[in-house]
Formats: C-alpha cells, structure tokens, sequence
C-alpha cells in the first residue's frame, strides 16, 4: 500500500459528506486518510427535507443520507458535533473544540451558508441570544425547537416570503398555527419567479389558508420575555407569538477569513476549487466561482464530483466551469420548476406563456436565439424533464412552442402511482406492491437503484421504473438522495458514458478486465460485464480483447437461455423468406434433437427451443444456417410484408429490402437489441412505425425512414427521421442512426428511450442535415463494425474457451464417489 | 475428511467462468476468477434452479444467469434477497494445477 496522505474535510453537510462519498467511490481511500469534521452531532442529513420534518409529513430519520455507521464502515474518521475554530495554513494544522487538532495535507472547506438576520430591533437579548419565540430555519436542532415551542403557539410569522420561508409557513400551517409570510419585496419568491408566476403562488397560499404580507418593511420585535409580535417600517404591527427568520442565506466564510484566504461574498475558488492556498479547497454554500455562489443542491454536487475527480487522481485535470441554474421542486407542495432566465431581457427574446388561474397553473418560456435562455413551470412541472434537457444542453427548440408547454400525455398514469393503495402491485413481472415499495423507502432507501435491486420492483422488464420513481419522490421528499451511479454507465465504473468513452481511448483499454483494473480500483462487477463488453466491442471493433467471461451466458453460447436450463436456437431466416428444402432441413434437425417446442417467433423466423447445451455446437452444423442473434443485445431481425412481388398493394420492394438489411446489419452489437420492419406500404402490415428503426414505401418510390418506435413493455410510435429515394439511401441512413445510437446510448437503453430523450429534431440536424459533420465518419464507422461481422455459429467447429459447449464434465471419481451417501449429500445441500 | 477428489486440470474452466462438474449423482459448480481463486458450490439456484456455473461472475460473487439472484461464493450466502443461501464445499488447485474438491464425510450444511 502508497503512503496514504491526510485530507480533512470541514463540514458534513450536502457538499461536505457528498465529496467523501464521490471519492470512496473513485477509490480515494487507497490515497487518504479521510477525517471529516461536522458542526452537528449527527451522520449526515438532507437538509432540504427539513420542511417535511416540520410538517410532520418526515421522520427526521428518513432525512439521514448517511448514518454515523457509515462513516465507521468506511474508514473515515468522523468528529460529529465538533467546530472548528482556527487553521494554521503555515503548519497546516486545523485547530478543534475539545483540543482536537488535525494536521492536513489537503484541506476542503464545506462550511455552508448561515442564515441570513436582518437588523430587528429587540430582535436579540442582552447576551446575542434571541428573545424567546424567534427561530432561524436551518438545521435538525433549529426544527426540532420549532416544532416544540409551535405547540404552544397560535400564530406564527414568517419573515421572508423566498423558497425557505414558504415551505418553513407550510410546515407551521400543518401544525396547525395561524400563518403570515412577511416579505420585503413586491411579490413571492422574487429569485426564482416572475411577478406573474408570484401573484399565481399568492393566490394558491391564500387558498391555502397563509396570510401574505407583501411590500412590508419589519423594524423590530414586540413583546418583553417573548416575541409578541412585529413592528413594520409604517408603524403598523402584526400579533404573533412566534417568530421565524428566513430572509436568505449568507456563505459562511468566517474561517476562511480568520485564516487569512481571498474571501469576497463567498471563499473565492478557481475552476479547480482551489482557494488562494494550493492546499485548502472549498466546494458548496461557501464557496464563490466564477462570481457567483449556490444555493442549490445540483452545482454542490457537480463541484463535489470535480474535487472528487481530482483529488482521487482518477482526473487530475477536473474543472468545474460552473453551472447552468436549474432546479425542479415543491413549494408548499406547489410543483415548481425554474431555470435560467425569468424574463426576457432584450427585445429580441421572446416569451411565450401560459396562465390557468383556475387549476394554479403558470408556464413561461424564455427563448433567446432559438434555444431556451429560462423557464419557469409553476402548478404542472411535467414538462420539466424535456425542457431542463433543452436548457442544459442548449439545444435549440421546436419551433412549435405549445409542445414544449403540453407534452404529449405519456407519463400520465405514473403521475398518480403515488395515488394508489398499498396493496396494488406496480411491478408486473415480479409482483411488487406499493406497500413493499413504500416500506423499503421508509427503510432508507433513497436512489432508485437501491430501491429497485432492494425491491426487485423494474428489474424484470423495466417499465415500472418511472412509476416507482415518482412513489420514491413522494415519500423521500422534494430530492432524493441523487445516486451518483445513475449516471454511470455501469454500476461498477464510475463515470458516465462520454467520459468512460474518453478514459477508454486515452488509456488504450481493449478489454473489460483492464477498464476494471484502470478505471475501478481493479473491483470487477457482475452487472457491469455485458454493458463494458459491448462499449468495447463498439468502440475496437476488431481490435476488442474479447474475454468471454464478461458476457452474459447467452452470448457465451449464442442461444437464449430457457427456464429449464435448455436454450433455444433460432437460425436467421433473412427477411423472413424461407424454402420448403429450408423448412425440411430444419424440421429434421428440430426431430433429431427432440426440440421441446418448434415455434414461429413474431420477428417471422422459427424458434427450436428445449436444446440442451451440448447440442448445440452439432444443430448449428446441421441446420447449416447463420445465427439469427435473437439472444444478444444486437441487431436482431427486420421483419417484412410481401411487397411489390405478389401484394397488390405494394408500392416498394419491402421483402428485398429487409433481406438487404439483414444481410448487412446481422449480429451488428448495440446497447439494447434492435428490431426493425420494412413495409411495402403505408398499410404497416408489418408494423414499421413500432420498430427500432422502419422504413415504409410511399408512391413515388421512396422511403420513410422511421427511428425509436417500439411496441414491446413500451409502446411508442416511431419519428420520421427522413425520407429517400432508394434502397441503398434506406442502408445508409440506417446505419448511420444506428451508428449514432450505437455511441451514444446508456447501455439497455433502447431507441424509443434514445430519441425521446435525444430529441429528433437534433437527430435530424445531425443525421440528416450533417450539421456538425459527423456523417461521413459514422458511416465509415458503421462499415468497419459490418465487415468484422463473423457469424458465432461457426465457433460449433472452433469452440473460443475450454468446455464451452459442455453441460456438465465428468471427471473420472472413485467408485466410493458415487455411492449413495453422495445422493443424501445432494439432497442435504437443498438441489433438486 | 476423506482424499480430496481430482477434478481435472485447472484450465478446464477459463478465467471468470464457472463450469458444472458431475460427480456420481452429485452436481457441483466450480468457479475461477479471474484473481486465481476457485470456489465450489452447489450446482443450482435455489430459487428457481438457474445454471450457476453459467453465472456472471464480479469479485467473489456470482449473479444466477436465470433470475438475477445474487450469492457470495465463500461464504454461499444470498446478497440482497432471501432465496436461501447455497451450500459451498471447500475446493483448491494443487502443485499440478489439479482442482481438488474436498468432499465432506458429513452431509454439507446451508451456509449461514
């Protein structure tokens, strides 16, 4: 083991207690030795779920992200409830309270942000301390004492009417209380809404039942032992008998200032949150980049992960080059998403919006250049998912605006799973219910794929993934704990596509064992194989070191495997177009080898299936005939209808077509299986639109080309991504979108998923219009992975690993072995 | 313990795969990582029967091909579900790279 160096994180907050686990998972505890330092006495706590805990609607244990126990079981040394008072930078030497002294190598300040007092007058008592009845809204302890002292009170106000202050008046309304939000500026939320979208918010408290106070100054506190109520600027008062201040955040840098650093509103920091001293970093509240400080959670996160980067050497070169402002949450229980922009701010911006004072609903887009410079959703945020895409992203939007206002209606039923009583099953292939869901969030687990392998719920086929999503929302609050693995591109690896995709090129890793041993502190993992395997194979095509231990047992034997063990065997039977010598020759190998069950498979071809492992090297070399990949994540089939030759429909050459796409694009590797269909017209008989990819013949001899259809757990018609004049522009452009998703999709993420989220419009820019110039190198691309195709049944004769095929060996054991005890030993050891 | 059984040369089973052995009436799956190590354990999933010498293998753990149940090859013991665990046998490579399987005298017991 290297000298492990010290690094000690102050504050164990969101950002702070986010950093440490961002670099264990990079491996960091193989370079430090991590001690973390927490104001509060506990694990680390989510504090944005605070309001439910005032509300009642949260046990303060469901805020735990991450108990004391884990810092224990991950080796980090944790002094909970521990400020720290001073740093000798000279010495490097954090100084503590209790005379604990910490010396350092590096140093990260996560030292978060202090509530915001205004100067009230008799606000504070003789010694600083606040007159009994006044509360600040920050903390664990801070909620707990207002739950306490709101049992005794009957009207409570509010000062400051921003996101805090309104959800700390929702909390003290579900108490019970009488509630007033007394706020400075014209209208509510002023940071995040436009005046329109705050007289919406208004009028929903007030129905309610807040009383909103706007434009109102406070001077000072009434009441001698206690507060008894508010003195305003204009010398009106307002009763009340307790008192909370959320009038804004503050970053606290006392420290840093204490220790000398360049501190202006915030600790200043470069792109790689590095402060004016090489060896102190900050990351969160207190840290201001670029001139501007956070107060949201997704920039302390992505600053999280960039130091994580860094400091884990993983990436030494990280910068965070700041963040685009988004955020999707519930005031008060209002859904509320914003972004960007809140008005336009020339008058070449353009604002498109819509208002429904009825239902509360508010919607305001702010274009600039054809791309989204701002948004605000106030009442319906379901299209919140496709436009903070657009934002982050900065793609240019639909020219039909209303779309990105009213997304089509899928989603819907997921919207109302929450809805549902406990015992309705929203897994359908492992029968799951909401009660089993709910309860296992109760029991701690906050990202979906902890909830989901805990559960079993959307590991079958998937499609109950959104719905459980949105029960996780609703129980663990307006943020779930982000897992930072859902966006890896697996589980095992941490980093995304794009840059697993980088560090694999750069590093030169050919095979999955040596991205585990790079890239992963050299941990392989099960669930990680097949999707590394198929990037890799993607991305070296011939130069792939292919270790067949990372494929899944389908494609280690190139069938699919059965319930009961046997797999089946479904050779390619191009375009669906058979012979009858074709049909005898695979009647008599399906007799020979006493198929269970000989099946026609809706992709037209036939499936033989019941056929042990050993047999299949000896089908293969008697049916003569290629794979038909209808195990792998692959091309699989194009399906045709009968075309110009005998329909009397038919405009286009369907079944020549597709036979020329299979022959082409068999076996080609992709993140999800691909299924295509040609259709002769626009009949669809053979059901084009609700393919990967489909082409349908108009009149005129051309083609559409339809991409993301599915009709399988998901329903999802195709979009036209162009349309052409021959058979060899369909191969083409195919291919090349084919290609696209190849390099660009989440491994088992299949095309509907890809274009949704993608857009077609940016595939049609791309794709058709060539607008970055990509085209020609993805077809080149797509021609190199077509031409290493070589049809695995031929490993029948040339097995690639020792005993491939064998169902099971059969060493040669004494005598003495095979006696009957060894039968009571089977029965012993629970097989059947 | 009786005479460890010879299984045949190691490479039988290539690195990060399993494969069935038969002894008699008795099926056992043995396991090469791709660390060198080898595991034994009982030949099917207790679930639903799964080939598990056809599993993915990922550190010390093997994922059933059939359902995606999780189990610790050392130990047998189920990860994350409550399937049952699965009965382990102590199993080594000799100097001639040979599997030895030790075959206890006692019926095996579940793992805990």
């Amino acid at each position: 083991m290297k000298d492990r160096r010290k690094l000690v994180v102050v504050g164990n907050g969101m950002a702070g207690a986010r950093f440490a686990e961002e670099l264990i998972a990079r491996g960091g505890r193989d370079a430090w030795d991590i001690v973390m330092f927490g104001d509060e006495p506990y694990g680390n706590y989510n504090r944005i779920l605070l309001s439910g805990v005032l509300a009642g609607t949260h046990d303060p244990r469901d805020t735990f992200l991450n108990p004391l126990r884990w810092y224990e079981d991950n080796g980090v040394t944790l002094h909970a409830g521990v400020g720290v008072r001073g740093i000798d930078r000279r010495a490097r030497v954090l100084h503590a309270g209790n005379g604990i002294m910490e010396r350092y190598d590096e140093l990260v300040l996560a030292t978060g942000s202090v509530p915001f007092v205004p100067p009230l007058e008799r606000l504070r008592l003789g010694d600083g301390a606040f007159r009994e009845g006044a509360f600040v809204f920050r903390t664990l302890d801070d909620t707990e004492a207002m739950i306490r002292y709101a049992a005794r009170s009957k009207k409570a106000a509010i000062l400051g009417g921003g996101l805090l202050g309104l959800e700390a008046a929702r909390g003290l309304l579900a108490l019970g209380l009488e509630v007033h939000v007394v706020h400075l500026m014209k209208h509510l939320m002023e940071v995040q809404l436009d005046p329109a979208a705050g007289r919406m918010l208004h009028g929903l408290l007030k129905n309610m039942g807040m009383h909103v106070h706007l434009g109102r100054a406070t001077c000072g506190v009434i009441g001698e032992e206690r507060v008894e109520g508010l003195l305003f600027a204009d010398g009106l008062t307002l009763d009340c008998d307790m008192l909370v201040i959320s009038a804004g955040i503050r970053p606290n840098a006392q420290l840093a200032v204490d220790a000398g650093l360049e501190v202006e509103r915030g600790i200043v920091v470069g792109d790689d949150l590095r402060t004016s001293d090489d060896h102190v970093n900050a990351i969160g509240e207190c840290a201001q980049h670029r001139g501007a400080t956070y107060g949201l959670v997704a920039p302390l996160w992505e600053q999280a992960r960039v130091l994580a980067d860094r400091m884990s050497g993983r990436k030494t070169e990280a910068r965070y080059e700041g963040s685009r402002v988004s955020t999707k949450l519930k005031v008060a229980g209002i859904e509320l998403a914003v972004m960007g922009a809140r008005e336009a701010t020339s008058p070449d911006d353009e604002e498109v919006t819509y208002s429904e004072p009825a239902r509360g609903v508010y919607k305001k887009l702010v274009v600039r250049d054809g791309k989204l410079a701002g948004a605000i959703l106030l009442g319906d945020a379901s299209s919140a998912p496709a436009l903070l895409q657009a934002f982050d992203r900065d793609q240019a939007l639909s020219d039909n605006r209303a779309e990105l206002l009213f997304p089509l209606a899928s989603g819907g039923t997921a919207a109302s799973a929450a809805d549902l009583p406990d015992d309705a099953q929203i897994c359908n292939c492992n029968g799951v219910s909401k009660g089993t869901i709910v309860a296992a969030i109760r029991r701690g687990c906050r990202s979906l794929d902890v909830l989901c392998s805990a559960t079993r719920a959307g590991t079958g086929c998937g499609s109950c993934k959104r719905e459980v999503g949105v029960l996780l929302d609703a129980i663990a609050g307006d943020a779930v704990a982000d897992d930072p693995s859902e966006h890896y591109y697996v589980p095992g690896v941490p980093l995304a596509k794009p840059e697993l995709v980088r560090a694999i090129e750069e590093r030169g890793l050919r095979s999955v064992s040596a991205v585990f041993r790079e890239l992963a502190g050299g941990k392989d993992d099960a669930a990680s194989k097949p999707g590394l395997a198929s990037l890799l194979k993607t991305l070296w095509g011939k130069e792939y070191d292919d270790e067949r231990d990372a494929r899944f047992i389908n494609d280690r034997v190139h069938a699919n495997i059965q319930k009961d063990s046997t797999f089946s065997v479904i050779p390619r039977i191009y375009g669906g177009v058979t012979s009858p010598a074709q049909l005898r020759k695979i009647a008599d190998v399906a007799e020979r080898h006493q198929a269970k069950m000989v099946k026609i498979t809706g992709g037209q071809r036939i499936d033989l299936l019941g056929i042990p492992k050993e047999h299949l090297p000896a089908v293969w070399r008697e049916l003569g005939m290629p794979s038909g990949h209808a195990y792998a994540k692959a091309f699989r089939t194009c399906k045709t209808c009968v075309g110009t030759d005998f329909c009397r429909y038919g405009v286009g050459d369907s079944t020549g077509l597709g036979i020329a796409i299979e022959r082409r694009f068999q076996g080609l590797e992709s993140p999800a299986k691909l299924k295509l269909a040609t259709a002769g017209c626009p009949r669809n008989c053979s059901e084009a639109t609700t393919k990967d990819v489909g082409a349908i013949a108009i009149e005129g001899g051309r083609w559409e080309i339809y991409v993301g259809g599915g009709a399988g757990s998901r329903v999802r018609k195709g979009d036209v991504l162009c349309v052409v004049d021959s058979h060899d522009e369909v191969l083409r452009m195919m291919g090349r979108f084919m290609q696209y998703y190849r390099e660009n999709a989440k491994y088992l993420e299949r095309t509907y998923g890809f274009v949704e989220r993608v857009g077609i419009d940016l595939l049609r820019r791309l794709l058709v219009d060539d607008a970055e110039g990509i085209a020609a190198r993805l077809d080149a691309d797509m021609q190199a992975a077509v031409d290493s195709y070589v049809d695995p049944w031929q490993e029948a004769d040339a097995p690639k690993t020792s005993a491939q095929f064998a169902g099971a060996l059969t060493p040669d054991v004494p005598e003495a072995v095979r006696d009957p005890s060894l039968v009571q030993l089977r029965l012993a050891s629970g097989e059947r | 313990m009786s005479e460890p059984l010879d299984l045949g040369p190691i490479d039988l089973i290539p690195p990060g795969e399993g494969r069935t052995f038969a002894l008699g009436a008795l099926r056992v799956a043995v396991f090469r990582t791709r660390g060198g190590e080898v595991y034994a354990t009982q030949a099917s999933c207790p679930h639903r029967a799964g080939p598990l010498a056809d599993a993915l293998m990922g550190g010390r753990s093997i994922v059933c091909p059939l359902h995606g149940f999780k189990f610790d090859l050392a130990t047998g013991a189920a990860v994350g579900h409550a399937c049952g665990n699965l009965a382990v046998y102590a199993v080594s490579v000799d100097g001639d790279r040979r599997i030895r399987l030790h075959i206890p005298a006692e019926p095996a017991k579940e793992a805990v």
